[in-house]
């Protein structure tokens, strides 16, 4: 076998090994797609691939639901809300993370290894068992039902894993780049703010979409800290409503799972460009 | 170029020059962390500890009744069991293919759109995930026919259908942790594929100008850089999946031998409304996550040197 | 881009505080479980109180309600007025104290003109009422096919013993007479509940109910276990139960009555609530009530207790003692209110000034009839008992038992979850 065709064979296994992974990865969703459009009964009577079969059967496709969401949600408001509690709610811990980060990467102080260790622990405190004393708190300063207060909610959950994920990444950092630093007589916020804020951009970037994703779908922390009253209740909140109190309507739910998904792909895509290859080794150029 | 001694040694635990400050500055640099973590995840550790050790509606002192509750009760048992399988199977798998996919992709042109598809399940809530998982595990019997994707491939075999979420204790299970990998394996991707991307270029050039196959490469230069990342994931994936709680709840709210501790802590929390037992099944979480932080301590300890 | 940026950002914080400022007026919070057609059901029964209060009515709709609503009471934040899930959840919150007493701004005497007795006493605790009632589900009903059946040439069965009979007739005749569904999400299991209950009812004094109910009888015992014995001799076999115990473990309760309209139909026979007519008619829109579905009496089985009605109702309790929490409560109290809300949603009213003409159709009008003129009621267990019972080892119990779990140790199993429960 030449060299030539063992190179184009293993392309291939390549672009076979990606593909087919993707594929799996999608058909749950597009079951799910598929059946957002198909009538109710259709739904129960026949697997949604069935369909494929005969795509231009427009009788067996329906807007149903997509009407029926878009019309009881009060989407303009909703999402305004979702977009007013999730944008400060990533960027506050984010940046409070980083400064943590950056102390616990490249700083000596006592009780670092102390702070270090509590945060794992922190990792793993289920939101449910913070709900009631932080509640509790919340009514004496005023903060339930606000936006202020939900904001500060979503920080303070995100920054565990905000903070520990860039501590790793912020330490990996060469040691040369702090030395020089230091040489030139930089302090410790300029260091900050010219070599680990432009170095860090991936990982934030990767961070900012996670942290904004958890805010955007979540449910618990809202209908808590909130409430569900039309005008500061999220997307997740009137989709949630849209469901009877013994599931009626659920079929609207794969509907809602796509409306409410779009802003969350438009984050994914504009944020994707910091992942490029060679912003680090530029900005050290730079 | 930079960092040079890495490209000599594939285990880049080089030993760094912490800065020396004054006291107080990094405290300051610290204080906002501190203070949020305080007040939303400390203060209600501690106020959690102090309400396991007393009943139902936190009047009279147990003991550690509730903690004997968390370690003998059948359902517990079984959720650490579960809990257990968890852990393994789902930050294994979770990281091995976010590892696999974001080597691979970075060699084909279209990375983008398949980063997007195996991404799109984070950016589903879990309610959605649940209606989408119905239309795979879906069971009807034989003879009827399957709306549930599995089920409809085993008849096309001509095999009797699986009803998928009862079949216990490993089918499923296996079929829940299958739904917690569709949706975390997107976030070791893009995070993997971040720091992937960041090992500057000059190191794999350099590596293939000296003739080392893709496969070497790999191993000698990429696997190694990657190390710290791929720690920082599993704990991660670890300690996440100690408290993984809504894929259950809303698929099998842990009945059939399905149950893990987070979901039972939440039912005696929220159904059963038994404050005491809820709150010692939480700290016991907390004691679950020693193993992991004494990893940690290990590789901090290391490069703190 | 980046002047644009924080531009936007400014303005999304500006928005935040000012949307949170601008709460103000006159208003009223309510917390529930109802969501999409209830929900809009909902908002059209409190629309002429809050054209005649100027009062807004802010409701909140969700499933997460006892979550939420733990959680807000333990935290001293309480909803104005909530749904409450159950009148066993009622008791723990009155308990506590969380719950207003409805006498100290209601007229009781009015109350008890338009309640009857059953349901002042079941939202009173220690004597004080609590909640009120503003709708009913009945039950005792097993839901079937009038045109499936004439064509099969069956007759609808009165006793337990002809229901046997033409089961046994189904089967032989290569048909399948029951559809069971037990999956509901978090709440799995609940269906099989209903079943025992009713078996109960129909087996033993409701006397010996309410002592089950209230763990004077242990789990063990006989009355309970023969009650157990008869559900389990339809639903854990293959030959009555569409596609056997797995499928009746993993059929979503909602979508169980629908194999009832296939052609040739693959099941005669559905026990579920009134509630489930939304199912069928969500299911096919074009099905008539009365005509291609319809309902009869889940039949007596000891002839002696004949064929109690089982229930279980929608009831709201105030939790912060506001002039508006009272104003709405006592509209929501009013045959007018209640007329609205059963119209929309085909529910019975508790209120027996309700006008019977209001229901949508005859069929919901059988069934507020058979409700209102039962000469037994009771209201079901699993809601009355403690929820690590109710809705906790009793769910999980139905389903290990239907799953093929030998009986003894299931009920061995709730038996030890309800001594714990119950001690005070």
């Amino acid at each position: 076998m030449s060299e030539k065709t063992s190179r184009i064979l293993s392309r291939g296994l390549l672009h076979t090994v990606i593909i087919l992974i993707a594929v799996l990865w999608l058909i749950p969703t597009i079951g799910v797609l598929i059946t957002s459009f198909r009538p109710a009964q259709d739904v129960a009577n026949s697997g949604w691939w069935t369909v494929l079969g005969n795509m231009f059967d427009s009788a067996r496709l329906t807007l149903r639901n997509y009407n029926m969401v878009l019309s009881r949600l009060g989407v303009g408001r909703a999402f305004l809300n979702s977009f007013i509690i999730t944008i400060p709610a990533t960027i506050i811990p984010l940046s409070i993370a980083l400064l943590a980060a950056y102390a616990l990467g490249w700083m000596k102080f006592f009780g670092h290894t102390f702070v270090f260790m509590a945060l794992i622990a922190l990792l793993v405190v289920p939101l449910q068992m913070t709900f009631i004393p932080v509640l509790r708190i919340f009514n004496k300063l005023g903060l339930a039902g606000s936006f202020p207060g939900i904001w500060l909610a979503h920080s303070g959950y995100g920054l565990p894993l905000a903070i520990y994920m860039l501590y790793n990444s912020i330490s990996g950092l060469p040691k040369e780049l702090f030395d020089s630093a230091s040489i030139d007589g930089a302090s410790s916020f300029h260091t900050f703010l010219y070599i680990v804020l432009p170095l860090s951009v991936p990982i934030v970037a990767s961070l900012a979409i996670f942290q904004f994703l958890w805010v955007w779908n979540d449910l618990l922390v809202a209908l808590i800290y909130l409430g569900g009253t039309p005008d500061v209740a999220p997307i997740t909140v009137q989709i949630s409503s849209l469901v009877g109190s013994y599931g009626q309507d659920w079929e609207l739910l794969t509907a809602a799972v796509f409306i409410s998904i779009v802003p969350s792909l438009i984050i994914f895509f504009s944020l994707q460009r910091y992942f490029v290859r060679g912003i680090l080794a530029g900005s050290v150029k730079g | 170029m930079w960092p040079p001694e890495v490209a000599t040694n594939p285990f880049p635990i080089h030993r760094k020059i912490k800065m020396y400050t004054k006291k107080s500055t990094p405290w300051l640099y610290l204080a906002p962390a501190l203070t949020l973590l305080g007040f939303f995840l400390i203060y209600p550790s501690f106020h959690t500890l102090y309400l396991s050790f007393f009943d139902k509606g936190s009047n009279v002192f147990v003991g550690a009744g509730n903690y004997i509750y968390a370690f003998t009760n059948r359902v517990m048992l079984t959720a650490f069991r579960n809990n257990a399988l968890w852990v393994v199977v789902f930050s294994a798998i979770t990281v091995f293919l976010g590892l696999v996919l974001a080597v691979l992709l970075d060699r084909v042109r279209y990375e983008v759109i398949i980063k997007s598809i195996i991404f799109m399940p984070m950016a589903i809530s879990f309610v959605g995930a649940s209606v989408i998982w119905k239309f795979v595990y879906a069971f009807r019997p034989a003879g009827a026919p399957q709306i549930g994707i599995l089920n409809a491939l085993l008849q096309t075999f001509h095999l009797p259908p699986v009803a998928w979420l009862i079949e216990r204790p490993w089918v499923n299970n296996l079929c829940l942790i299958l739904v917690g990998i569709w949706v975390w394996t997107g976030f070791c991707l893009v995070v993997l594929s971040a720091s992937y991307k960041s090992i500057p270029r000059q190191f794999l050039e350099a590596a293939r100008v000296d003739g080392a196959n893709e496969w070497r490469i790999f191993w000698r230069v990429i696997l190694p850089l990657l190390v710290p990342t791929i720690t920082v994931l599993t704990t991660t994936m670890a300690v996440f999946v100690l408290k993984v709680f809504d894929i259950i709840y809303v698929m099998t709210n842990g009945n059939f031998g399905t149950e893990v501790i987070a979901n039972r802590m939440y039912k005696e929390m929220f159904q059963f409304g038994n404050f005491g037992r809820s709150s010692a099944i939480a700290v016991v979480l907390l004691v679950l996550v020693l193993p992991m932080m004494l990893l940690n301590l290990h590789r901090f300890k290391r490069e703190e040197k | 881009m980046s002047k644009k940026l924080i531009f936007f950002l400014v303005s999304v914080l500006l928005a935040g505080l000012f949307c949170t400022a601008a709460f103000a007026g006159k208003t009223v919070t309510v917390l529930g479980t109802w969501g999409g057609a209830e929900r809009d059901a909902f908002m059209k029964m409190v629309e002429p109180f809050e054209a005649a209060t100027g009062i807004k009515v802010e409701f909140t709709g969700t499933r997460d309600l006892p979550t939420i609503l733990t959680t807000r009471v333990a935290a001293g934040n309480p909803p104005d007025i909530s749904g409450i899930p159950n009148p066993g959840q009622m008791q723990e919150f009155a308990e506590v104290g969380a719950l207003v007493d409805l006498s100290e701004f209601m007229d009781i005497g009015k109350l008890q003109d338009e309640y009857s007795q059953t349901w002042i006493d079941l939202g009173s605790y220690g004597g004080k009422l609590y909640s009120i009632f503003i709708s009913a589900d009945l039950k005792s009903l097993v839901w079937y096919s009038p045109k499936a059946f004439s064509s099969a040439g069956y007759q609808i069965p009165q006793t337990w013993d002809e229901l046997m009979t033409l089961s046994d007739k189904m089967v032989a005749q290569g048909k399948t007479p029951w559809s069971i569904g037990l999956e509901s999400g978090a709440a799995s299991g609940w269906p099989g509940t209903d079943w025992i209950e009713d078996i109960m009812l129909r087996t033993v004094k409701p006397e010996i109910y309410d002592k089950w109910v209230n763990h004077e009888i242990p789990w063990t015992d006989s009355a309970v276990k023969r009650a157990w014995e008869i559900f389990g001799d339809i639903a854990r076999s293959d030959k009555y139960v569409y596609g056997g115990a797995a499928t009746a473990l993993t059929t979503n309760f909602g979508d169980a009555p629908n194999v009832l309209f296939t052609s040739p139909p693959r099941a005669y026979m559905h026990k579920q609530a009134t509630f489930i007519k939304s199912f069928i008619l969500n299911y096919d829109p074009t099905l008539k009530p009365g005509e291609d579905f319809s309902f009869f009496p889940f039949p007596s089985i000891d002839p002696e207790y004949g064929t109690p009605a089982l229930g279980a109702a929608d009831m709201f309790a105030v939790f912060n003692n506001t002039p508006e929490a009272q104003a709405l409560m006592r509209y929501l109290a009013t045959a007018g209110a209640q007329e609205i809300w059963v119209v929309q949603l085909g529910k019975l009213s508790a209120n027996r000034r309700v006008n019977p003409s209001a229901y949508p159709d005859d069929l919901t009008r059988e069934a507020a009839q058979i409700l209102a003129s039962a000469q037994t009621f009771r209201f079901d267990g699993s809601d009355l008992m403690p929820a690590a019972v109710g809705s906790g080892s009793f769910w999980s119990g139905i389903l290990d038992y239907v799953g093929g779990e030998d009986l003894d140790s299931v009920l061995k199993r709730i038996e030890e979850t309800a001594v714990d429960a119950y001690k005070k």
